[in-house]
């Protein structure tokens, strides 16, 4: 497997900490130093599905190939805008395929996993071309009252189309019942054949400190056995691609693996966290900033409520673009 | 090295300060370690003592730490 197209879709509005400072008890500088993140967009109008599709476009276009050439779409989300039909089933018939579309639910970690299934039809002859679409609402399933957790989530989608190819040198996955320190809920419709309960409030609800010691721990364990496995020391590798969960998080997991400086790109500061969206889009900066090179040997690691942990070696072949797109200061370096 | 020395100076090398400033009653607060901080430190002694500790025990205090790590290397 390989990538041969990347695309990202980011809803036009924007908000910054400021404007959080006036629906909430929280400031600019608590948000900045505790997360890194200094705006986020958010789905003010406009739908999860409507943001799959443009980057799902994007990255079809990108990989010179039309939806008719697809074989299977793959959309990983935590919640797409109904709970059926799937988005990945929503959005295949605007982009013009005619395949199987799932989704794939795998919180933040839903990339890795995403590029591990591809990888396993392509290797398998089941599929030649895959569209993968990461898309994310989280805006629409915060509990805005709770300044713990809303800060933190942007709602974006990036895409990959893959191929045919040698890119993916390993890829090791991972999961533990841990529901306890990170969930998210919504409340259904009653049932009149079910007992009254309690009313649980929707919302994501987080342990922080247990979250950062399992993200720490787990995505600096996973790029250590998936080198392993590659046989490629994580100080060789060209870039570290971590989920952007939390600026901390990716400042510890570079200090735990001793990253080469200048190694580790992020751009939570503009997107905040945009769960299983964020490594491609991640992957979209660094290529539109002309900063990835064919033969470039890239680490991802993602990892979210489960808990869930994925990291894959990656060998980048395409050709820098022609016109460098985004500006290299849309990037912060570790 | 004991529990108690072994954090001050996790803490101390952390902050860029002197590890002798403190004591068991020092709390974290008044280092400075927000509860990120402070994760991080228990995932270093945790690494170091091959422990595993219950980050809902934690109290504020130092000395509180030292009793944790103590509690779970018995």
């Amino acid at each position: 497997m390989k990538i041969l197209g990347i695309g990202c879709a980011l809803p036009p509005q924007v908000v910054i900490n400021n404007q959080l400072e006036q629906i909430l008890d929280t400031s600019d500088e608590w948000i900045q130093s505790r997360t890194g993140i200094r705006e986020r967009h958010i789905l003010s109008g406009g739908t999860v599905a409507g943001l799959a599709l443009e980057a799902g476009q994007e990255a079809l276009q990108d990989s010179g190939l039309t939806g008719a050439d697809l074989d299977m779409i793959l959309v990983t989300t935590a919640q797409g805008d109904d709970l059926f039909p799937s988005v990945s089933c929503t959005i295949q018939q605007d982009l013009g395929a005619n395949c199987p579309c799932m989704d794939l639910h795998v919180a933040c970690a839903g990339f890795i996993y995403a590029l591990d299934t591809a990888d396993a039809y392509i290797k398998s002859g089941k599929a030649s071309h895959i569209l993968i679409v990461s898309a994310e609402g989280l805006s629409r399933l915060s509990d805005w009252s709770d300044r713990s957790t809303c800060v933190l989530f942007g709602d974006a989608a990036g895409a990959v189309v893959v191929g045919p190819g040698e890119g993916l040198l390993s890829c090791q996955l991972s999961a533990l019942s841990r529901r306890d320190i990170l969930f998210g809920t919504y409340t259904g419709l009653p049932c009149p054949f079910s007992p009254p309960e309690e009313k649980v409030a929707a919302g994501i609800r987080m342990e922080g400190q247990e979250v950062f010691k399992f993200a720490v721990g787990i995505s600096a364990a996973d790029l250590l056995k998936a080198a392993d496995k590659a046989d490629i020391p994580i100080a060789q590798m060209d870039w570290v691609l971590l989920h952007q969960a939390n600026r901390r998080i990716i400042d510890a997991v570079s200090r735990r693996l001793g990253v080469t400086p200048g190694r580790v790109p992020s751009n939570i500061h503009r997107l905040g966290n945009t769960s299983s969206a964020s490594i491609p889009l991640l992957m979209y900066d660094l290529y539109h900033a002309g900063l990835l090179e064919p033969g470039h040997v890239l680490a991802l690691s993602g990892f979210g409520s489960g808990m869930v942990s994925g990291a894959c070696i990656l060998r980048w072949d395409k050709p820098k673009p022609s016109q460098v797109k985004d500006p290299v200061h849309s990037l912060h370096f570790t | 090295m004991d529990v108690f020395t072994k954090i001050a100076q996790a803490i101390a090398q952390r902050r860029g300060s002197d590890a002798s400033q403190i004591t068991p009653e020092t709390r974290f607060d008044e280092l400075q370690l927000d509860s990120l901080d402070v994760a991080e430190l228990i995932m270093e002694l945790e690494d170091e003592f091959s422990i595993t500790i219950d980050m809902a025990q934690l109290g504020a205090t130092v000395g509180d730490l030292v009793n944790l790590v103590n509690e779970a290397r018995k």
